[in-house]
């Protein structure tokens, strides 16, 4: 496998949240110790469901939120440790493409004002910056006359495009994709994800997709980190843990994904309740309470890491000396 | 499914609005369907084809500015042209509806057994104490754990997937003969996802009544419909039944929706696209609607409009390619 281009380790995410003037506050663990490599050139996606802290994560990555503890290795320097200012120049290797396109458009500003925005951050000279702007647009599928538009003159698909191409204008190593194709419609949305991976081929970056979308996930992946309550607890390569995933959790999300197919009859893991709130996380391992397959130990022990043929999992049932 | 009566028939429902510059932009234009007792009927199309405009004109909750022609039978009787006082009769009490996003449908400062009593107040003649025990009732029936507590509760305490199961326990207050459910289960989460869709068929099951259902996710309708109409720019292009349209689909629209969903292209490297953009309404180009993004478009699919035309194995279908005499009219086809 290649070169590691991003280590994570022990990444932790606190947020305070104020009971009253006088009143110690309690924190909302959203992200609470993460370990992850990404390799050059893959895609890692990071999937759970809303408020598992797969977002806080990708943020914490780059950055745009600061992390309460744990290291975040890229090419070896960590970047939690840096300065604005080192950081800043480290932003053009490092980029960002958000959900919802709109909201993340300035509405102001032209398509060709807004391409430049990062350019202009990074210093490129006024002569460049053209002419990487006009080849970057046709990059992913716009034309020239489409620049000097404004973002409310287009369609969610083509935003999105506009988003992705500010992404890359200053041909980053590595992207985090935040639910980049959740709010489109699903004939555009396969536009995208091609132009995702096309974009991948021809400037061999590194992808880390966060989505909620198993279906999505499984096509664009190379490798999947399942994440509950602000824990990763199964992490594989795309085929394995599609076709025999470990975690009970994950083996209910996949069998939760509606399929096309009206004769396909598989079965079906319905979990009981809701999410718990990451405020106050259930004890010993986060899912028990939703468990079918829930023991005894996992009320109070908090499972460890188990590798089974390079999948990690964390959960009891996989540990060496089971307690029944 | 033949043989039972139908308890909605919809004929030539054309709806328009009148933008700023008073110029009326169609929406829905001119579509026919039944649904039949006990059956679920599935509403497939992507953002801006009409679905959910079509439901909210069945209900008529659209404002004062969208108008609505047609026909639009419910349990036999003419619906279009009752009084706003008769509307409001059989709204929440024969026909119910749950939307997308339950947090906006839900009022936030009223508590949730005053919301689900008040249709239960409305269309009942139950004393304070019976609807608090039906309210109660209905809020175990759909799955609510300490319903009791719930009662007071209001809508900001509970989760996503509690506050839909408020919304359905509100729909069922009355037993409604038909559900319409637009895109119940988008905002939720997978799991979530799967527990809702359960539940609305549960309720289908032992009450008997009918559900219309309105979504973008075709695996949503492969587990929960019998029927399914494919909409695209304000028209039906294609109708049958659930297994026949997602076996041996037949308008090239339909096609490419089914071979873009991601799930089913397992080991495909790339997702087959339909390219271009949803037109919106005002923008509905000429002749077929899909003819610019088609990839089997003739020269007849820009100049003409194709009508719904009738297939052998009983499903509908808009589209010239299927039209038995564009063969001869539609020569350049190789």
């Amino acid at each position: 496998m290649s070169q590691p281009i991003l280590e994570v380790k022990g990444l932790k995410k606190h947020f305070a949240s104020k009971k009253g003037w006088f009143q110690p506050p309690s924190y909302v663990q959203a992200v609470n110790g993460i370990d992850l490599t990404v390799y050059e050139g893959e895609t890692l996606s990071i999937v759970g469901e809303s408020g598992c802290g797969k977002s806080t994560t990708g943020r914490c990555l780059l950055r745009l939120l600061e992390p309460t503890a744990g290291e975040v290795r890229y090419r070896g320097q960590d970047l939690t440790k840096l300065s604005g200012k080192e950081m800043r120049a480290m932003r053009s290797e490092l980029q960002i493409v958000f959900q919802d396109p709109f909201a993340t458009l300035n509405p102001k500003l032209t398509i060709r004002r807004i391409l430049e925005e990062p350019l202009i951050a990074q210093k490129v000279p006024k002569e460049k910056r053209t002419q990487i702007i006009e080849e970057t647009i046709q990059i992913v599928g716009l034309t020239l006359a489409h620049l000097d538009r404004y973002p409310h003159q287009f369609s969610g698909g083509q935003r999105q495009r506009i988003g992705i191409a500010r992404a890359i204008m200053l041909r980053p190593q590595l992207i985090v994709a935040d639910e980049p194709v959740s709010a489109l419609d699903v004939s555009i949305q396969s536009q995208i994800l091609n132009l995702l991976q096309d974009l991948q081929e021809q400037f061999g970056m590194t992808y880390i997709f966060i989505s909620h979308d198993l279906g999505v996930v499984e096509h664009i992946s190379d490798r999947v980190a399942v994440m509950y309550l602000g824990e990763i607890v199964e992490l594989g390569r795309k085929e394995e843990l599609f076709q025999s995933p470990l975690h009970p959790y994950t083996r209910a999300l996949i069998s939760a994904i509606p399929v096309t197919d009206p004769d396909e009859k598989k079965e079906r893991i319905i979990l009981q309740g809701d999410l718990p709130s990451p405020a106050n996380p259930p004890s010993g391992c986060r899912f028990h309470p939703r468990c079918h397959a829930c023991m005894d130990i996992c009320k109070t022990e908090v499972p460890k890491e188990t590798f089974i043929a390079g999948q990690m999992v964390r959960c009891h049932l996989y540990d060496e000396k089971k307690e029944r | 499914m033949n043989g039972r009566p139908s308890v909605l028939e919809v004929n030539g429902l054309t709806t328009q609005f009148s933008n700023r510059q008073n110029r009326a932009v169609t929406v829905v234009d001119g579509v026919d369907f039944t649904v039949k007792k006990g059956e679920t009927l599935g509403i497939v199309g992507e953002s801006g084809c009409g679905k959910s405009v079509t439901s909210l004109s069945i209900m008529r909750l659209l404002g004062k500015n969208g108008a609505v022609s047609g026909s639009v039978r419910f349990e036999g009787q003419e619906t279009l042209h009752l009084s706003e006082a008769e509307m409001r009769k059989l709204r929440g009490n024969r026909m119910a509806m749950i939307f997308q996003e339950p947090m906006t449908s839900l009022n936030p400062v009223l508590t949730i057994g005053r919301q689900i009593g008040e249709v239960l107040h409305l269309h009942t003649s139950l004393g304070p104490e019976a609807r608090k025990q039906r309210v109660i009732e209905l809020l175990t029936l759909v799955g609510i754990p300490r319903a009791k507590d719930i009662y007071a509760e209001y809508p900001h305490r509970l989760s996503g997937g509690m506050r839909q199961r408020v919304m359905i326990a509100m729909a069922m207050a009355c037993q409604p003969q038909l559900l319409i459910a637009d895109e119940p289960t988008t905002a939720l989460d997978v799991t979530i996802q799967a527990q809702m869709l359960g539940l609305i068929r549960e309720m289908r099951d032992n009450t008997g009544m009918s559900v219309m259902l309105i979504t973008h996710d075709l695996g949503v309708v492969a587990e929960m419909c019998d029927r399914v109409l494919v909409m695209y720019a304000g028209q039906v292009i294609e109708s049958a039944d659930v297994r026949t349209l997602l076996r041996a689909p037949k308008h090239p629209y339909t096609m490419g929706l089914i071979r873009s969903v991601p799930h089913r292209a397992k080991g495909v490297k790339r997702l087959y696209a339909i390219p271009g953009n949803v037109p919106s309404p005002g923008e509905w180009p000429q002749g077929c609607r899909f003819a610019p993004r088609c990839s089997e478009a003739m020269p007849i699919c820009q100049q003409q409009s194709p009508n719904l035309l009738k297939m052998a194995d009983g499903s509908e279908c808009r589209c010239w390619l299927h039209a038995p005499d564009a063969g001869t009219e539609g020569s350049e086809r190789t």
